[in-house]
């Protein structure tokens, strides 16, 4: 029998150079194997070949000012048609003087989102200081209140509306959701029956059908002498769009509660509000956050499309600007940055949304 | 013995679970009928007071309106019912073709974002949250103005491939020129097609039967290919291309592909791909490794695993998802109102429009919507249940 010594030197030897450091990592992530080195080079080549002249126009030879007089005979971007009409395209037709006001609201509301982050602060108070907060937003935006002057609906526009037609959208669907949602798990055949009509029907359409329901058919709708105006109308529509997307959402959660959990609440002697309402929507809301965020992301995409009933939310604010003679031709730098503006918050509330999805993994 | 009597004593009416429950359901529909009829009042004495006339008469009508681009002969002396046919027509075209680019891209970037190459999948990664995160309005703009405002115009036309022509007009290219051959070898690649169809059936019975595998791939492959070459060179091998060549302003001869449906495609494509990746990616990381470990020690070649193991399995959890973003993928080619490409809800506008017959308008839109809906999901539905784990 041979015996071996173990031999501290092997310890402290190091691995080979090229399986550690910058150069391991690379063969290991960029040149294993033949196929996957052709691919690296291919995509290599290709980077190279449009991010410095990518960078090279967006950034090096990019004009800022907001004169824009620059960016007739230069080469680069010209971002001067952003840095030129930036109020207008945030507020609007919104009164110039007075336009401290929505920016007050939109910093309500992304301070309230921001409180809202964590989720040791989700108790009784943050829902009632959401909705005093979404009264005060109200109250800035339209005025007439507190001696602040009235601005009409008319005005409204920009990013303040994109987010009023979205964060309003969501937090009226929300509940006219949960309702589908039971109606649909209900036994009541009638109920069921309507619940579902509604929600596939609903489904089946593309939003804008229903933006043109809003703008040239709900009028008839309405009694004579009564009329709403077309923000509301518009909002009407998202918020029916978006509450057949958020029932079909919740059911999946509804869906996800064992059946033990009604049959103990039935034992309890619980009526049907009361188990709704203490042990199964708490439960199935809870699984759903991740999902409902999703929604979120999508109903706030989704406001883009008011453009097509000419109210004027950003994008509607960005393509006015561009139909300006000064401006004209300019649409890549323009789209650009409000691509930044919609990437940037829906990243951050998808990136949430995954945190979100962790933390409340319960391995159900 | 006492007796305990629970026969004779009423229950209340409202403790009567069926009873209730009957009492609750007549009271939902008596309100929702009593709002259907408010509005339908109301609408009644609105369009009578503004003398809206109803009905879909005005079908019959001549259009007076111009569309850009048909599958079927149109002309503005054409009823509105044809008209529409060309929007519902238009509507389907881009679809179609939308729907199988963005399977084939959204496979692509689906299985990038897996790959164990850095620079590829972190690549994907970039593009899936990239394009997610932007409204598909503001891409199909994007795009729109890349075909107005970058591209030249026809004089000036960036021309990256022999017969092939960029600029403000659209994508023009070459076509070989008309000859009967190419209808025969229509025909000839639907019969190869059929051909396939039925080698591919027998291969599998045979397998079943004998266990002996059939190359079905490459022969497939060789009769839908063959086949139609073979009548090629029956007809004498046509080999003259019909090439656009700039004649004044524009350009003559070829085939052209409007900007307003490269925008509208290129937008709603990449658009819907970034969300296929993700169902990909999703379907292929739900299959266990162990399948690919159990696969591989059975001997089988990686191709192999992919498609009788990995695949199969990967479907199941990738089709539903996949088919409602096929149904996205239609319901967003609506906005192509926005561009200017004559989908039917464009067409269904100016109908609306010319006519104010906005309920029958809007009415229409949805009817075609949800038919499309209905239809893609009965189809998937089907694929699902044929693909669907068969439990013993």
């Amino acid at each position: 029998m041979t015996v071996y010594e173990y031999d501290d030197q092997i310890a402290e030897m190091k691995p080979p150079a090229t399986s550690v450091g910058v150069l391991g990592w690379m063969r290991h992530n960029l040149f294993n194997g033949w196929f996957n080195t052709v691919l690296t080079i291919m995509v290599a080549a290709l980077l190279i070949q449009t991010v410095p002249p990518l960078v090279k126009w967006a950034l090096l030879e990019s004009h800022w000012l907001p004169s824009g007089e620059a960016c007739l005979n230069g080469q680069g971007a010209c971002w001067s048609v952003i840095t030129a009409n930036l109020r207008f395209i945030i507020f609007g037709f919104y009164p110039h003087d007075l336009q401290w006001r929505p920016f007050l609201a939109m910093v309500i509301l992304v301070a309230l989102l921001f409180y809202s982050r964590n989720r040791d602060h989700w108790r009784k108070i943050l829902g009632w200081g959401w909705l005093v907060g979404l009264a005060v937003m109200g109250v800035l935006l339209r005025g007439g209140l507190f001696g602040l002057s009235v601005v009409e609906s008319t005005q409204w526009g920009g990013l303040p509306l994109t987010l009023l037609l979205s964060v309003f959208g969501l937090t009226a669907a929300y509940p006219l959701g949960i309702l589908l949602a039971l109606g649909r798990a209900s036994h009541m055949k009638a109920v069921k029956a309507l619940c579902v009509v509604y929600i596939e029907l609903i489904r089946g359409v593309p939003l804008i059908s229903l933006l043109f329901m809003s703008s040239v058919i709900f009028p008839l709708f309405l009694p004579e002498g009564v009329t709403v105006n077309k923000i509301l109308r518009a909002q009407a529509a998202i918020i029916f769009f978006t509450a057949a997307y958020i029932a079909e959402v919740v059911r999946g959660g509804l869906q996800a509660i064992p059946k033990g959990q009604y049959e103990a609440a039935d034992s309890l002697g619980l009526n049907y509000v009361q188990t709704m309402r203490l042990i199964i929507l708490p439960q199935a809301l809870k699984i759903v956050i991740p999902p409902s965020v999703s929604i979120l992301i999508s109903a706030f995409k989704d406001t883009s499309l008011v453009v097509i009933i000419a109210l004027y939310d950003l994008l509607k604010t960005t393509k006015s600007v561009l139909s300006d003679p000064k401006w004209m031709g300019f649409s890549a730098e323009a789209y650009i940055f409000l691509a930044l503006v919609y990437f940037l918050c829906c990243y951050f509330m998808s990136n949430y949304s995954r945190r979100l999805e962790r933390e409340l993994d319960t391995g159900f | 013995m006492q007796k305990i009597d629970i026969g004779d004593e009423k229950i209340p009416l409202l403790n009567d679970p069926a009873k209730r429950s009957l009492i609750y359901q007549v009271g939902v529909v008596l309100m929702v009928a009593a709002l259907g009829y408010y509005l339908i009042s109301n609408t009644l004495a609105n369009l009578d007071r503004q003398s809206i006339a109803t009905g879909f008469g005005f079908l019959e009508k001549e259009s007076s309106f111009e569309i850009g681009e048909s599958l079927i002969e149109y002309s503005a002396a054409d009823n509105y019912a044809r008209a529409l046919l060309v929007g519902v027509l238009n509507t389907l075209k881009v679809s179609f073709v939308g729907i199988v680019l963005t399977v084939i891209l959204g496979t692509l970037i689906g299985v990038a974002r897996l790959s164990t190459n850095w620079l590829v999948s972190r690549l994907a990664a970039i593009y899936i949250e990239l394009l997610q995160d932007i409204p598909v309005l503001l891409q199909l703009f994007f795009w729109y103005a890349f075909f107005y405002e970058m591209l030249p115009s026809p004089r000036q036309a960036l021309n990256p491939v022999t017969g092939l022509f960029l600029c403000n007009r659209g994508m023009i290219f070459g076509v070989p020129a008309a000859h009967p051959a190419w209808a025969w070898m229509g025909w000839a690649f639907l019969v190869a097609c059929v051909l396939a169809w039925l080698l591919r059936r027998w291969a599998m019975q045979r397998l079943f039967k004998t266990g002996k595998p059939f190359p079905i791939f490459w022969t497939s492959l060789g009769v839908l290919l063959g086949l139609p070459f073979f009548v090629w060179l029956l007809a004498g091998a046509p080999t003259a291309m019909d090439l656009p060549h700039l004649r004044g302003f524009n350009f003559q001869g070829g085939m052209s592909i409007s900007p307003e449906f490269t925008a509208l495609l290129l937008g709603l494509v990449l658009y819907t791909a970034a969300f296929v990746a993700e169902i990909v990616r999703a379907g292929i990381q739900s299959v266990n490794k162990g399948q690919t470990e159990a696969a591989k020690a059975l001997g089988l070649k990686t191709g192999k695993v992919l498609s009788l193991v990995i695949l199969p399995q990967a479907l199941r959890v990738i089709i539903p998802p996949l088919t409602s973003q096929m149904l996205n993928l239609t319901k967003n080619s609506s906005l192509a109102v926005a561009i200017g490409y004559p989908d039917f809800v464009s067409v269904a506008n100016t109908t609306i429009n010319q006519t104010g017959q906005a309920i029958e308008g809007v009415a229409m839109i949805m009817a075609v919507y949800l038919c499309l809906s209905l239809l893609t999901s009965v189809f998937m539905n089907w694929y699902n249940k044929k693909m669907a784990l068969v439990e013993r």
